[in-house]
């Protein structure tokens, strides 16, 4: 082979390739259904059964101890679609009481086995902002993921222990529907294409959880008497533990409060 | 111990020791026109006939500012936050080039992958053309090598996309993308007027460590900061080894530079270089501490990629980039002008040193 046969073919084959690429490249990607894929749980064993007589309740409210830091500002003018209240969720605190908290009985409840609820727990994309900002969820339980925005956003979880996924979610489709299939507290979900679009999904094995209001109240009822341990988890704020007894039927408040984090 | 293994005379160095290197004067000397040439010790020299394309390295001379181009573009996406906002790969939302809705985040990962894509074709262009226009087959087989690079880049950008940018892989795209950038330049560099057509001037380099070394040395210091720089950048290591071997980058380059301005300023092909690599040095070392406070002091609480903090890291990889090309073209020009004098024993009783 003399050399400029040599030349010829090398040119060919990087041409080739090109090609290839080229035309690997043009092929539309099979899209999803969008609302199929969800993460493959394991068949869920049947659940311990608690007597509804005896049931009792926590409740309380958290607050934050101290200056409550001013809400960042958030500049959504790189997509004239969203529009909306222009302030981050990080740490909302109103009066004193905190917002957004996680609630959760972190530890008691033993080897007990519960029911995942059949419906599913909704995420809308609203002002470009996630409705809502901190989601409690059942491992296992659906998580429908509208969008109501007239943009596209793409809902990207970042989780640790469960697997990732990432899909874009156009203005009108249909609802994205998804399972975490594994306990995780503060599983961050982000879109990539509004960066200050954050929200947290806290998957959990029991129905025992609950999120504080803008009155920083929460309550947790159906719980079987029993010592636990009682979570609070705050995105920035991390996390507070409580033990607490109740017993049958009764009510028991539990509030705890949060310092500012040092800087 | 004298120095010798070289012989004295710079022409017979260009016919003896470059003759089929990138150090060859690719216009042959005009008492050299065969093109097969004899040395004093009986080897037979190539001598290929070049002469400068301009056309060729105007193209040349493109392709790495397209290089530039595409590297400055990946770092406004990493800076903010939307290298994963176009989910899919090689596709973008299922096509190859239809425009999207050009906001957030897409913009940036939209145009990234475009002027990416415009580079491979630019590559695959300056290729097919340096492999038949050029008769320096080293140039021939590093214009492959550019393109092989750039389809690996291309491969590793999907992997970031398709793995949700794992540290390690993104890191490798960052790294691989300014390999490109300097052979992209490289091959400009070759492909230049000067280069083909100058009589390189030739010094001997005597001190210990050698300019060739501390080059080299200087490559693979900015090449570690480059991988600490993007694991950092991706959030798969803390910021202070990036800081930490700053300083040593900032020493080894300083060193470099310095001794080449001292020793070789008389050398245009090392000076201009040298100069330009202490400049950038300066300008990237105020970049990386304005990129630090912006991101780590200031920003780390930051909702949003903040535009200081964008314009600041942007601005340190894009320089970063432009320092590391600076310093692999003062290693060529090195290896070119500033031979290493190697040290060999002279057999007792020979005092005729080319007889060693």
């Amino acid at each position: 082979m003399n050399r400029k046969t040599g030349l010829k073919m090398m040119a060919v084959s990087m041409l080739a390739l090109f090609s290839l690429l080229l035309l690997a490249a043009c092929n539309k990607k099979e899209e999803q259904p969008a609302n199929t894929m969800s993460q493959e749980a394991a068949p869920a064993p049947a659940a311990t059964p608690i007597d509804p007589a005896t049931v009792a309740t926590v409740n309380g409210t958290v607050k934050f101890d101290g200056t409550a830091p001013k809400p960042s500002k958030i500049d959504m003018s790189q997509d004239p679609a969203c529009k909306g209240m222009n302030e981050a969720e990080n740490i909302v605190v109103a009066d004193g009481d905190l917002a957004n908290v996680f609630v959760y009985v972190k530890d008691g409840l033993g080897s007990r086995t519960f029911d995942v609820p059949k419906d599913a727990v909704v995420l809308d994309q609203q002002g470009c902002k996630y409705h809502p900002h901190m989601l409690g969820v059942m491992a296992g339980q659906t998580v429908q993921i509208k969008n109501d925005d007239m943009t596209t956003h793409n809902i990207h979880p970042t989780p640790k222990d469960n697997r990732e996924w990432n899909e874009s979610q156009p203005p009108s489709s249909p609802a994205i529907e998804k399972n975490f299939a594994r306990e995780e507290i503060m599983l961050p979900v982000k879109c990539n294409q509004h960066p200050w679009m954050k929200m947290y999904i806290n998957v959990v094995k029991s129905p025992f959880f609950a999120v504080t209001d803008k009155s920083g109240k929460y309550e947790i009822k159906g719980l079987p008497p029993g010592d636990y341990t009682i979570a609070f988890v705050q995105e920035k704020l991390g996390e507070q533990d409580q033990k607490v007894t109740v017993g049958p039927k009764e009510t028991k408040t539990v509030d705890q409060s949060f310092k500012a984090a040092a800087e | 111990m004298r120095f010798c293994g070289l012989p004295s005379n710079a022409a017979l160095i260009k016919s003896v020791v470059w003759s089929s290197g990138l150090g060859q004067p690719a216009q042959p000397a005009p008492n050299a026109g065969l093109s097969r040439a004899r040395d004093p010790r009986g080897n037979t020299l190539k001598a290929i006939p070049t002469t400068y394309n301009r056309a060729h390295h105007i193209f040349a001379v493109f392709t790495a500012c397209a290089a530039f181009v595409v590297i400055t573009a990946g770092a406004l996406v990493t800076s903010n936050d939307a290298g994963l906002s176009v989910p899919d790969w090689p596709t973008s939302f299922g096509y190859l080039v239809k425009v999207p809705h050009f906001v957030g985040g897409i913009r940036y990962e939209w145009s990234h992958r475009m002027v990416a894509g415009t580079l491979v074709t630019l590559t695959l262009t300056i290729a097919i053309w340096t492999l038949l226009v050029e008769r320096r087959r080293w140039l021939r087989w590093l214009a492959v090598a550019a393109f092989c690079t750039v389809i690996a880049q291309a491969i590793l950008g999907g992997l970031t996309v398709l793995f949700f940018q794992p540290p390690a892989v993104s890191t490798a795209h960052a790294t691989v993308a300014q390999t490109f950038f300097c052979i992209a330049v490289a091959i400009a560099l070759f492909t230049g007027r000067k280069w083909v057509e100058e009589q390189p001037r030739v010094e001997f380099d005597q001190r210990r460590p050698s300019l060739s070394t501390l080059a080299l040395l200087s490559i693979f210091v900015m090449y570690v900061q480059l991988i600490l720089g993007g694991m950092f950048r991706h959030h798969g290591m803390s910021w202070w080894p990036h800081v930490v071997n700053a300083v040593i980058v900032a020493f080894v380059l300083a060193w470099t530079a310095i001794r080449a301005l001292s020793v070789y300023s008389q050398i245009e092909a090392i000076r201009r270089p040298a100069i330009m690599m202490l400049s950038l040095l300066i300008a990237q070392l105020c970049l990386g501490f304005t990129a630090f406070l912006t991101r780590v002091a200031w920003g780390k609480d930051a909702v949003q990629p903040e535009l200081p903090m964008v314009a600041a890291t942007v601005a340190h990889v894009a320089v970063g980039a432009l320092l590391l090309a600076t310093t692999v073209v003062l290693a060529i020009q090195v290896w070119r002008h500033v031979p290493v004098a190697f040290a060999e024993p002279i057999p007792q009783g020979q005092r005729d040193a080319s007889a060693a």
